[in-house]
């Protein structure tokens, strides 16, 4: 037997730990930002655009700010930055609006209770998941009775809703009012029969076609022309029924990419099983169609939700209604670049954590292929 | 006895035989699906009568002759305060439409910047587009308008210190002013060039497709094409004699005379729109990349294709596929958010007929129906336009 000596350059041996520049930090360093000239020249304006607007923006929102002043004057004596004061002195406001300070309560819990009826629906490893979704199918009830009183809670009325509370009222509502909705206007696009068929089909091409606050417009100057004389509903109310209207046709569009989702053999099976149009529907078809599209139904409720800020133009006190009135505040007046950023960051926070769930489910949905 | 038992239960169980067989029902459901409308429309229309009348109004359109009352600061055709309100709606539906084209070019623009460098290896680009992508996709639209709105007006100086990056070009929070090209008569021979250049593009492009497929012989036809298109409209220029100035802004008094004005609600409206339109356009430009499959590259290059070949003949295609109906609806949604211009004073045509004119005249009726009526007709024909591409670029199977 032979033993063959196998000879490497020194430093070659493939025994010996990687050379320096071909692991550890340096390698990362090297492969994600010198990888090549181009690289190297998007490497560099990135870090010449960082410089530019991170320690300016730093410097502006956090080193210079102001937390703690009584009006804007005493912000600007104190320092050159952000005045974040007038935040923490309308903090209340822009979480409740003008609701009762002794009621807060109601909206608290409310605001809780919510979390514990969608924690069965939107996760499956809920313990009591069972009894906890009657508790869901039961919560707009009880939502309503905490939020606008009566059955022996003391009454508040609409117009007392504002900032947080509101925007989360608004979305909350017009993406539960409109899933029913949706569902009936997504099977009455898909069904043969051609009346059903040409009112859904318009109906949602018209809603679609026109702009959410041409639809506000429509709630606060038109909708009383409609209905008939004396009476009254008040404009939350209004606008709570256009943004129903509004989402169920955009829901209606994603319930509508889940039913062409199901394969026909789903159709065909449920009908040589004997079960009707509504009996197929409600236990073999929507519940998959419904499965296979809760990633968009979550993102059709981001857009409403981020859609809430408009009812400001139709004068209810969202976070932008209350900005305004912030604004007009001879002590806070030329904030509004502070306000907006604060309500900015509420809603990126918000948004960001509604779509990262979207994208789990979206991952947890993709079995295989 | 017998006869009465025999008619009674009959009609019943005829109607319920109806109801059981899938057509009849199918019939059934449809006349009381139409029945429903039409009582709905009926009880509307007849609310909406008696209202009017309770309100001593009548539905016409006579009022849009009438003179408007209100001025409008940024009017691309004639219009002052005596013009008439249909006049106003013209100019509202010219401002929605140059913001919506500006924005949409400067959204695909960024877009396909911030979807190509959000796929780049260089980590640090990668993040700050990831950064972008998440703000202007999770911080509402309404409210990006008010911020770029709120940036212009508080943080650039005033007119008489305002910056000026450029020889004509001064920043300032009354608007950007930049020189505005002054068009002689002799222009029209630029116009003229760019037209026949156009003609000649696509006939040659024609030609060398046919050449092509007779005999396989291949034309630059994009060198050439674009050559032409850029060449002859140039040559025009300077045969002409230069007939395109420039006028220069100037400061006078308290601000700017002359050259052309982008007012802080227009820029605001623009960068806002795209910025937004192109955070959602990255994220489309990255998908549409990644959804092509390797393969077909591989495949491609099997075939002996060069890599720019494959890029334009094998890729773009079927990206493009992928692409551009979500586009469009990108496109489409801009369109309708510029109908928050309202909230900054911008007058489009929310704010013109849909805001001051109905305000002014209280009909809000008339107003509100010529508004939905125009956004109606957008969005209608960009979904035909849209159907069309998608028939003809979509896969026949089988």
């Amino acid at each position: 037997m032979k033993t063959v000596q196998q000879q490497y350059e020194v430093g070659r041996h493939p025994d010996l730990p990687p050379p320096l520049v071909e692991r550890g930090v340096v390698k990362w360093v090297r492969d994600n930002f010198f990888s090549d000239a181009t690289s190297i020249v998007l490497t560099a304006v990135a870090l010449y655009f960082l410089y530019k607007v991170v320690p300016p923006f730093v410097e502006w929102a956090f080193v210079d700010a102001v937390w703690n002043a009584d009006h804007r004057n005493e912000c600007r004596a104190r320092g050159e930055g952000a005045c974040w004061a007038v935040l923490r002195a309308r903090i209340a406001q822009f979480t409740y609006g003008y609701y009762p300070a002794h009621l807060y309560w109601r909206v608290n819990t409310a605001f809780v209770l919510l979390f514990v009826a969608l924690a069965p629906l939107l996760f499956e490893h809920v313990p009591g998941r069972r009894y906890l979704l009657w508790f869901s199918l039961a919560y707009p009830v009880l939502a309503f009775f905490l939020l606008w009183g009566g059955l022996g809670l003391e009454p508040v009325e609409s117009a007392k809703f504002g900032g947080f509370l509101l925007t989360i009222v608004i979305g909350v509502t017009g993406i539960v009012g409109s899933l029913p909705l949706g569902i009936l206007l997504a099977l009455g696009r898909r069904s043969r029969l051609l009346i059903v068929h040409t009112i859904s089909m318009v109906f949602i091409e018209f809603v679609r076609g026109v702009p959410l606050i041409t639809l506000l417009f429509i709630a606060s100057t038109l909708l009383n022309y409609f209905l008939p004389p004396g009476t009254y509903f008040d404009l939350l109310l209004r606008v709570l029924i256009m943004v129903t209207l509004f989402a169920s046709a955009y829901l209606a569009e994603v319930i509508r990419g889940g039913l062409a989702g199901i394969p026909k053999g789903q159709f065909e099976a449920a009908d040589s099983l004997g079960l009707g149009y509504w009996k197929s529907m409600r236990l073999i078809i929507l519940p998959q169609a419904l499965h296979i599209s809760i990633p968009n139904i979550v993102n059709t409720f981001i857009s409403l939700y981020k859609d809430t800020t408009l009812v400001v133009i139709v004068g209810l006190a969202d976070p932008l209604g209350i900005s305004r009135a912030t604004l007009a505040d001879s002590k806070w007046q030329g904030l509004s670049t502070e306000i907006y950023i604060a309500i900015a960051v509420f809603f990126f926070v918000s948004c960001f954590a509604m779509s990262r769930y979207s994208l789990y489910l979206e991952k947890k949905l993709h079995t295989g292929h | 006895m017998t006869t009465a038992t025999a008619i009674f239960p009959n009609p019943l169980r005829w109607a319920l035989g109806l109801w059981r067989d899938q057509k009849h029902r199918g019939t059934i459901i449809q006349i009381m699906a139409l029945v429903a409308l039409l009582l709905f429309i009926g009880i509307i229309i007849r609310n909406t009568a008696i209202n009017l009348q309770a309100l001593g109004l009548e539905i016409g359109y006579d009022f849009l002759t009438e003179p408007a009352n209100y001025d409008i600061n940024q009017h691309l055709i004639d219009y002052n305060s005596l013009s008439s309100h249909l006049r106003a709606t013209a100019v509202g539906v010219i401002n929605t439409a140059l913001v919506s084209v500006c924005g949409i070019i400067l959204a695909t623009v960024i877009g396909l910047f911030a979807g190509i460098l959000r796929l780049s290896k260089n980590w640090l680009v990668n993040r700050i587009m990831y950064a972008y992508v998440e703000f202007g996709r999770n911080v509402p639209v309404l409210l990006q308008i008010l911020l770029f709105h709120a940036l212009i007006i508080h943080t650039l100086p005033h007119p008489r210190a305002s910056l000026s990056p450029m020889d004509g070009v001064f920043l300032s929070n009354r608007g950007f002013y930049v020189p505005q090209p002054v068009l002689e008569p002799a222009a029209w021979a630029i116009l003229a060039a760019l037209v026949i250049a156009a003609a000649l593009a696509w006939w040659f492009a024609g030609h060398a497709k046919r050449v092509q497929e007779n005999t396989g012989r291949h034309y630059p036809v994009f060198t050439i094409n674009a050559a032409l298109i850029i060449g002859l409209p140039l040559l025009a220029f300077f045969l002409a004699g230069r007939p395109i100035g420039l006028d220069f802004p100037q400061l006078k008094g308290f601000n700017y005379q002359g050259g052309m004005v982008l007012r802080p609600e227009f820029t605001a409206l623009w960068f806002a729109l795209s910025f937004y339109a192109g955070a959602y356009i990255a994220e489309l430009v990255r998908a549409g990349i990644l959804a092509i499959n390797r393969g077909q590259t591989e495949a491609a290059y099997s075939l002996g294709l060069k890599p720019n070949w494959t890029m334009r003949l094998v890729i773009l295609p079927q990206a493009m596929r992928v692409m551009v109906p979500p586009l469009i609806s990108q496109y489409l949604g801009l369109i309708k958010d510029s109908s928050l211009a309202i909230v900054i004073g911008y007058m489009d045509i929310v704010a013109t007929i849909g805001g001051i004119s109905l305000n002014q005249t209280g009909r809000a009726l008339e107003c509100m129906s010529i508004t939905l009526f125009i956004y109606l007709s957008i969005s209608l024909g960009v979904s035909t336009v849209m159907n069309w591409y998608n028939r003809r670029v979509s896969l026949v199977e089988r």
